[in-house]
């Protein structure tokens, strides 16, 4: 297949008239030379057979009127199965007339956010690490209830969405210190500590998260003393933070080892001790030139989540199939899985885009 | 007086406390402490809380019957057989969805890796498509998908697709003739062998030639003749030994051939899609680290565009590609984990149902950790050697 090696070549000298008609932009691009042309024949040919079909299942034939499967005629798809369900997609088996408090709990952490943002706010590291500190116990607080008059919901009420935005925040926000921690101690001289961390590191990342949200759910109760038990999300939570720290720990371990030993010299002379010299000096060069990994290990983070649909709880996921499942709505898997999937895809792209962003303006700084 | 004056250089005296070498000892003595501790309290908690349950403890169950059928076996295995054997099962059926999935990933993964790169618009953009459509979506979600929407949609036995000769794909699978290996088969392998010593006796000569003499010979051609055209010399001396078994469409089932299940079906798809689409970042990425200036020495040089990309640029871009590929394969061979949710019967789900019916949680859960370490050491040793001999040889 043809390399795009020579319009790179071509860029270097434009061409003198700049004016590019539809029929030059044709020929250039997809028809340059016979097999090229052949080849957009047939991918413009499989493409047709694909998406033609799959166009007008899910738009020119789709329902989305009624609010029952009677509604959708037969042929394609029937997003009303979509419509009437929204509010379980979006916050599980959570009680209807209760639903405000996590819109109010995700106003506050947009609210809570925007400082982090503002590039001419001097305090934000502090800022960020009270809001992680604070943030949870807020979020728990409204989540659960039991305070104030709020009748408590039960975590194994919590779901879909709000659920899969819930997991993928603790573990995010949980893995980023341990995973730093796990890095340094890598790193560290002082041999025992650097053996814990290594076998830690590797025997995480050596196993399938699976394995290990299997073992947070079935080996937990045996480790604890008798009459202790750990709510089932709690587990998962657990299970979520140690596996994605583990790989955060690599990340950030690139991260320190591209700080050139002159760093730690310079650093070691103006008289800072360890953590002074780490987090003065060492840490801020080092994260922010992984930010790109980190925000990948985030979109990793954020798809792992719909692993606990495995050990029975109901993400986004678990609620999409929770919802097939119902006799009302038999044979419409495929609507409830795209709307899922959709949903994933909204974030991990989101966040994929962003770091290719900031990936970009650290490159430029670079350049110079 | 001399003696009070302060020693150059040396300054005060520290304080025992103060002495870095003295404070890694109590630092490090601590944390061993505490997960000293740590670990004999869970032991502890863990021993009598198994007492408490009556559950029996040691690895004798491994030996014991297992009574449960596995959907796919490959080698013999019924319920009668010991619980040590479906742990066996559970492996190879792991191994064989991950060989599988590595093969077709690494093929999707390098054809949409060249195609994102690619001058033709339309060809570059649906790659484009796939990889970020693909990547941004959850493995787990996908396998669903592939099983219980695009599967599930197969026709029932009685309307099955046929795929040529004696091939069918339908609800239960895809049904495929089956050799028969007959007598004589042995000399068929044996000349496959002699096919392939003989090829890298060849490769090794047409090297030395080029290296002596400058005159390149072509190797691919004549590999390919002489792996085509042994076997199949032997296959006529031995008298055609294989022969194949064709599956019979019966009214209900379908009897003979080989089969894939459904199962099998969904996880090599979604695997080797899934992986494939980071695989196509990779070589993306590989192709383009190698500077312009490579491209244009080789056109200098008077190389076509196939020489070109085969001998200077593939070469060098592999160098970048094979240690992210490594962690790829690494993750399809860990995400074939992600059967149990749609009873594939790899290793995880054959361990789950073990612990369900023996109740020896920490047991099998030390064996399946145990499992997966391994071949992630396995895979990552191999890699690691294959990456050596790659790696740039510098004087």
């Amino acid at each position: 297949m043809a390399v795009r090696q020579q319009t790179a070549a071509a860029r270097v000298q434009p061409p003198i008239t700049e004016r590019v008609t539809v029929l030059a932009w044709l020929k250039h691009n997809l028809f340059s030379t016979w097999y090229n042309s052949l080849l957009t024949i047939l991918v413009g040919y499989l493409l047709y057979l694909v998406l033609v079909p799959f166009f007008r299942w899910a738009v020119l034939d789709a329902t989305i009127a009624g609010d029952s499967k009677a509604a959708c005629s037969f042929g394609g798809a029937c997003w009303t199965l979509v419509k009437v369900r929204l509010g379980q997609y979006v916050y599980g088996l959570y009680p209807e007339d209760q639903r405000w408090r996590v819109n109010l709990a995700l106003v506050i952490a947009a609210l809570a956010m925007v400082p982090l943002f503002l590039e001419r706010f001097r305090h934000r590291l502090t800022y960020a690490v009270g809001l992680v500190v604070i943030y949870p116990i807020v979020g728990y607080a409204l989540f659960y209830g039991g305070w104030m008059g709020l009748p408590v919901v039960e975590t194994s009420r919590w779901g879909g969405l709000f659920l899969t935005l819930v997991i993928a925040g603790v573990g995010i926000t949980a893995s980023l210190p341990l995973g730093i921690l796990l890095a340094l101690g890598r790193r560290s001289e002082m041999p025992v500590i650097r053996s814990l961390c290594v076998a830690f590191i590797e025997l995480v990342r050596g196993v399938p998260l699976v394995t290990i949200l299997f073992m947070a759910s079935v080996m937990l109760p045996l480790f604890l003393p008798a009459g202790v038990n750990f709510d089932k999300l709690m587990r998962a939570l657990v299970g979520v933070a140690l596996f994605s720290a583990a790989y955060m720990a690599e990340v950030i371990r690139g991260g320190l080892q591209a700080i050139p030993k002159g760093q730690y010299e310079a650093a070691m002379a103006l008289g800072l001790g360890y953590w002074q010299m780490t987090g003065l000096v060492i840490l801020p060069q080092a994260l922010r030139m992984v930010i790109p990994g980190i925000v990948n290990t985030f979109i990793g983070l954020f798809k792992d989540t719909s692993l606990v649909t495995i050990i029975g709880l109901f993400d986004l996921l678990g609620m999409a199939k929770l919802i097939v499942t119902d006799p009302q709505w038999l044979g419409l898997a495929a609507e409830s899985y795209i709307f899922a999937a959709f949903g994933f895809w909204i974030f991990c792209f989101a966040m994929s885009r962003y770091s290719q962003h900031v990936e970009r303006r650290l490159s430029a700084g670079e350049r110079r | 007086m001399a003696a009070a004056a302060p020693r150059p250089g040396g300054g005060r005296r520290t304080v025992f406390w103060n002495d870095p070498r003295v404070r890694a000892i109590f630092a490090q003595t601590v944390v061993l402490l505490l997960v000293i501790a740590g670990v004999a309290y869970l032991v502890n908690n863990t021993i009598a809380n198994r007492e408490r349950l009556g559950v029996a403890s040691g690895f004798d169950f491994l030996r014991q019957v297992a009574g449960f059928d596995i959907s796919q076996t490959l080698i013999d295995y019924d319920r009668t057989f010991s619980y040590g054997r479906a742990f066996v099962v559970g492996l190879i059926n792991t191994f064989y969805v991950a060989v599988v999935g590595i093969v077709l990933a690494t093929v999707i993964g390098f054809l949409m890796g060249v195609a994102r790169l690619s001058s033709n618009w339309l060809v570059a953009k649906v790659a484009d498509a796939y990889v970020e459509i693909v990547r941004n979506i959850p493995l787990l979600l996908q396998l669903i998908v592939w099983y219980f929407v695009v599967l599930a949609g197969l026709p029932a036995p009685r309307e099955s697709i046929a795929l040529g000769e004696g091939a069918f794909l339908n609800i239960r699978g895809l049904f495929l003739p089956k050799p028969v290996f007959g007598e004589g088969t042995a000399i068929f392998l044996a000349a496959v062998g002699l096919a392939v010593i003989a090829v890298i006796v060849l490769g090794r000569w047409a090297r030395r030639r080029f290296e002596a003499t400058g005159q390149p010979f072509p190797v691919f051609w004549t590999a390919l003749a002489i792996l085509l055209a042994v076997p199949a010399l032997g296959y006529l001396l031995a008298g055609m030994p294989i022969s194949f078994e064709y599956p019979k469409l019966g009214k209900f089932r379908i009897s003979g051939g080989l089969v894939m299940l459904p199962e099998f079906m969904a996880m090599v798809a979604g695997l080797s899609i899934y992986t494939g689409a980071f695989i196509a970042e990779i070589v993306r990425a590989g192709i383009l680290a190698i500077p312009k200036g490579q491209w244009e020495a080789a056109q200098a040089l008077g190389l076509s565009r196939g020489q070109t990309l085969r001998l200077i640029i593939i070469p060098q871009a592999l160098r970048v590609i094979i240690p992210p590929q490594t962690s790829q394969y690494l993750n399809l061979t860990k995400n074939s984990s992600l059967g149990v949710a749609i009873a594939y019967p790899d290793f995880f789900n054959v361990a789950g149902t073990i612990n369900n019916q023996t109740g020896q949680a920490v047991e099998v859960i030390a064996i399946t950790m145990a499992v997966y370490l391994s071949l992630s050491l396995t895979i990552s040793a191999f890699m690691n050697w294959y990456n050596a001999r790659m790696a740039l040889v510098e004087r």
